[in-house]
């Protein structure tokens, strides 16, 4: 690590870390793509060769210093190399979702003004084009797969192998200007600038310096003391700050080596053929492979399945603890070590996670069991907290220190306060410098301090010094009683269940909790099957006893877990209602990213709340649906009204006191 | 060889070329049942080429006569300006033609890799025992063979499935590998034989994508039969239009959609 990092010094730049690379370890792999069915090579000494043919050919075509330029398509290294050869020509690179519509694309394309727009292939191109009109500044379009492009008109559109051609041949006449330019940058040049999806209105645009991607990758790679050797599997959203950061910031800084799967849907055989030791996904993807997982046991032979189980319950009592190297007794450990053999070995290599050594989980709220499962196999997944505005980084979870309800301590150089409120600010070299053409916005979330408001809620715990997130801070309120409300706590245990699809609490102001739940209709309606349980409906499988009283038993166990913390016990869920419709986007209870929205659900449902409230045993209520033609219908149901029960508070209500 | 002098381009910018086969008063009998009646067309070097007609009009039976499966009992087919002999199948994909199937014709127990690459067939000339022991020309063969197998499925972007076994796979992407298999003999004239047939309409337009690009791309000749119009009309550069074995129309998709004896085969009159 020393080492690596000496010849660091001053090189203030991705540019200038390439260079670096080059000369430390020029023949090792910096690039890996499967393509034609083999994985196809670079080595640092050629990725250095192909940005720089690149960067000449950007310059040949009149890219100038501070122009800004779009990069839209998937994970390749192609693209990879267009925004360090942006960089190097003094541009901004800006990454684009590649699946965002024409109508998105204009306005982003619009707003940073890119006069230069580097796509990967026909599908992106025609989108651009669709919106060429709107966009002022917009001059040339360099496309990666000529594949249908082949009739297009060609006078503003180029071939990306042929700027590199073209690129080659100017190399005299601009090699000097391109050394030139790649001088200038400094630590607070802009090194990227990455758009917010943005739940409420416009995208912003994060502008990020050299500093804060090159610090920010460097405390994390200490942190996990990342080397040469790593491996990752880029496959998630280049527009995205972690992949930035993952697969240029920490790829750059400690030079491992980035393998661009061969189409989206190649990428879990993809997986398995690089066994990466580091790796990200969202919870959502550990949850599909265990499902995917224990489908796959149930149909496996009786011995196998016997085998799985038996040692996967072995492994749940004692893999996290050898895993965090806590004392462990030496015949469960034998018997670890023959369960590796037998299950835990082949199922890592299975799922592609054989040589992980890091992992990490982050964006939503895991489930402990989905959690547990892979720590107790013995891969090291942790959480981490983050944002764009931080380029990621907030809290980490250290080695040894990994629970599945924290989101970790403090990342290296973060600073962090709590307000009054609850809410998380923090400080770090990662803080963006602003959002583009947006002062009121920059103003608003950044204080002059250098303090930046997460949104979010949270504490520190006591006794581990590790953040929990708690909610949204403008959803978290509080009881009658003074004590904290916070919805999302509650709704995630719920929801952890796999017969829950989706959970509302309420309770702000009031003396109580009350909840709704929505059953999941695949899992529920599976289970009916399987128990011979006949039903004609959503309506009537929702209102079944045998449901209802599994979820009174769900709502049981969350209670208990709710009242053992100390902050939350007064969010108990004291009576609760199993929906008869599912709440949906179309009938805005909920937006297209499934969020609920809380204030119009309250609205429309008032009268079953009231019923929660009142202590009446059932409410019969009509609800207006909106069908997927746009017809409107309404469903009428009565619901009974179930009594949860209540688990007795440990301690007494601490945050009254705060 | 071929007469260029008539060769034109097109609105979209393709070249079509010479007259690459012409039928010339085609008949064919099967026993007492007369299939195809006294039909003329020919095709050009680059063009998309329909065949369409209702139910039991003799389109599939037209495509088999020019693929040189069936030999009609009167009339001559011309391949590249010479009367074309009788032929085996194994023959006629020397030639540089390929085709697809209605009903799909894969192993089903194989992977796609597998069935695509028996498309190669026609270019590995190592011995059984060579290939066997896997030595010198089988290996070399195998290698530059397997590389035109892998563009081709780059091509119809089926690598997630280039390990699996076809009997697992969706009807669409069946027709899909079918599709792979015939374009890996890298043919000179492509033979669709309803290449849309139980498709949903995502489907349509990804396999309708696929064959602009075959044609756009490698510049392949290709005749389709096809039930569903719209993709006929929107696909061809000419369609011919047959009905009770006989041709009741030639032409640009304008000029056959306008043609009153289409119109009414399609729509139905009543036949004495």
């Amino acid at each position: 690590m020393a080492q690596m990092q000496s010849g660091a010094a001053g090189k203030l730049s991705l540019p200038a870390l390439l260079e670096r690379n080059v000369s430390e370890f020029g023949d090792k792999p910096a690039y890996r793509e499967k393509e034609f069915g083999i994985w196809q090579c670079w080595t640092w000494a050629e990725t250095a060769k192909e940005i720089e043919s690149l960067a000449l050919g950007l310059i040949n075509l009149g890219v100038n210093e501070g122009d800004f330029i779009a990069i839209i398509g998937g994970n390749r290294p192609y693209l990879y190399w267009s925004m360090v050869a942006a960089q190097s020509v003094g541009a901004i690179p800006v990454p684009l979702y590649q699946d965002a519509n024409a109508e998105e694309m204009a306005y982003v394309l619009d707003h940073c003004g890119a006069r230069f727009v580097i796509a990967a292939d026909q599908e992106q191109v025609d989108k651009v084009i669709e919106v060429q009109d709107q966009l002022h500044q917009f001059e040339h379009l360099i496309y990666l797969d000529p594949r249908g492009l082949r009739k297009y008109d060609h006078r503003t559109l180029h071939e990306y192998a042929h700027v590199q051609e073209q690129g080659r041949a100017a190399h005299d006449e601009w090699i000097d200007e391109l050394k030139a330019r790649r001088a200038k940058l400094t630590y607070d040049s802009t090194c990227v600038m990455l758009y917010t999806s943005g739940t409420t209105g416009k995208p912003k645009g994060v502008v990020l310096s050299n500093r804060n991607i090159i610090e920010s990758a460097k405390n994390a790679c200490e942190f996990d003391k990342l080397k040469q050797t790593d491996e990752i599997l880029a496959y998630l959203p280049m527009a995205w700050v972690g992949d930035f950061i993952f697969s240029i910031g920490q790829a750059y800084w400690s030079g491992f080596c980035v393998n661009c799967p061969e189409s989206p849907e190649t990428m879990m055989t993809d997986l398995r053929e690089i066994g990466p030791s580091y790796y990200f996904a969202p919870p959502r993807v550990f949850e599909t492979q265990l499902t995917n997982v224990m489908i796959r046991m149930e149909d496996a032979g009786n011995f196998k399945r016997k085998m799985f189980h038996y040692f996967m319950a072995h492994a749940k009592r004692v893999g996290p603890n050898i895993l965090d190297g806590k004392p462990v007794g030496l015949m469960d450990r034998l018997k670890y070590a023959l369960g590796n053999v037998m299950v835990y070995g082949p199922l890592k290599d299975t799922l592609g996670f054989g040589n992980v050594r890091v992992g990490y989980t982050a964006g939503e709220a895991i489930g402990p069991e989905i959690f547990d499962f892979y720590r107790s196999l013995g891969i090291n997944l942790k959480q981490l907290y983050g944002q764009t505005e931080a380029t990621v980084f907030i809290t980490v979870q250290p080695d040894g220190e990994v629970r599945a309800d924290t989101v970790g301590v403090p990342a290296p150089d973060v600073e962090i306060r709590i307000a009054d409120n609850g809410e998380i600010f923090y400080r770090s070299p990662g803080t963006f410098v602003e959002y583009y053409k947006n002062p009121e916005s920059t103003a608003d979330t950044k204080d002059p301090e250098g303090w930046v408001a997460t949104g979010d809620a949270g504490f520190f715990e006591d006794e581990t010094g590790h953040l929990r997130i708690i909610d949204r801070a403008k959803d978290v309120g509080k009881m009658a009683d003074g004590g904290m409300f916070a919805p999302k706590f509650v709704e995630n245990k719920l929801k952890f269940y796999p017969d829950i699809l989706e959970a509302v609490l309420f309770g702000n102001g009031k003396d109580r909790c009350v909840a709704f739940i929505n059953i999941d209709l695949s899992a529920v309606g599976n289970w009916a099957e399987r128990n011979n349980i006949a039903y004609a409906s959503y309506q009537e499988l929702a209102g079944h006893p045998k449901v209802l009283a599994s979820i009174q038993e769900h709502v049981a166990e969350v209670n208990k877990s709710v009242a053992a913390d100390p902050m939350l016990s007064g969010c108990q869920v004291h009576r609760f209602v199993v929906l008869h419709k599912e709440l949906d986007a179309d009938d805005g209870e909920m937006t297209r990213t499934r969020k609920v929205r809380r204030r119009i659900v309250e609205e429309k449902f008032d009268d079953i709340i009231a019923a929660l409230y009142d202590g009446s045993s059932e409410i019969s209520t009509t609800t207006e649906v909106t069908y997927e033609d746009g017809r409107k219908g309404a469903i009428s149901a009565t619901l009974s009204i179930i009594d949860a029960t209540l688990a007795p508070t440990a301690q007494n209500n601490r945050v009254a006191a705060e | 060889m071929l007469d260029q002098s008539d060769s034109y381009v097109t609105e979209d910018g393709r070249t079509i070329g010479g007259v690459v086969m012409e039928m010339k008063n085609i008949t064919l009998r099967f026993g007492g049942v007369v299939a195809i009646k006294d039909i003329s067309f020919d095709i050009r070097e680059g063009e998309i080429r329909a065949i369409i007609g209702p139910n039991g009009a003799g389109k599939s039976s037209m495509l088999n006569v020019i693929s040189g499966f069936y030999v009609p009992q009167e009339g001559t087919v011309e391949f590249h300006g010479k009367p074309r002999p009788q032929m085996r199948p194994y023959e006629v994909a020397r030639q540089g033609i390929a085709r697809t199937f209605q009903n799909i014709a894969l192993f089903e127990g194989m992977t796609v890799l597998d069935n695509v690459m028996t498309g190669r067939l026609n270019y590995m000339k190592s011995g059984l025992l060579r290939q066997a022991f896997w030595k010198g020309q089988a290996e070399r063969e195998e290698t530059a063979n397997r590389e035109v197998v892998e563009k081709v499925i780059d091509f119809l972007e089926i690598q997630h499935i280039r390990k699996t076994p076809v009997a697992r796979l969706p009807y669409g992407l069946k027709k899909r590998v079918e599709l792979a298999r015939a374009l890996a003999a890298e043919p000179k004239l492509l033979l669709l034989d309803e290449p849309m047939a139980g498709m949903n309409v995502e489907e349509k337009e990804d396999m309708s994508r696929f064959i602009l690009d075959v044609n756009d791309e490698f510049g392949t000749t290709i005749a389709l039969i096809e039930h569903d119009m719209g993709v006929v009309m929107d696909l061809s550069d000419r369609v011919v239009v047959m009905d009770y074995g006989k041709k009741i129309g030639d032409g640009t998709p304008d000029e056959v959609r306008n043609n009153q004896d289409v119109i009414d085969a399609y729509l139905g009159v009543a036949h004495d």
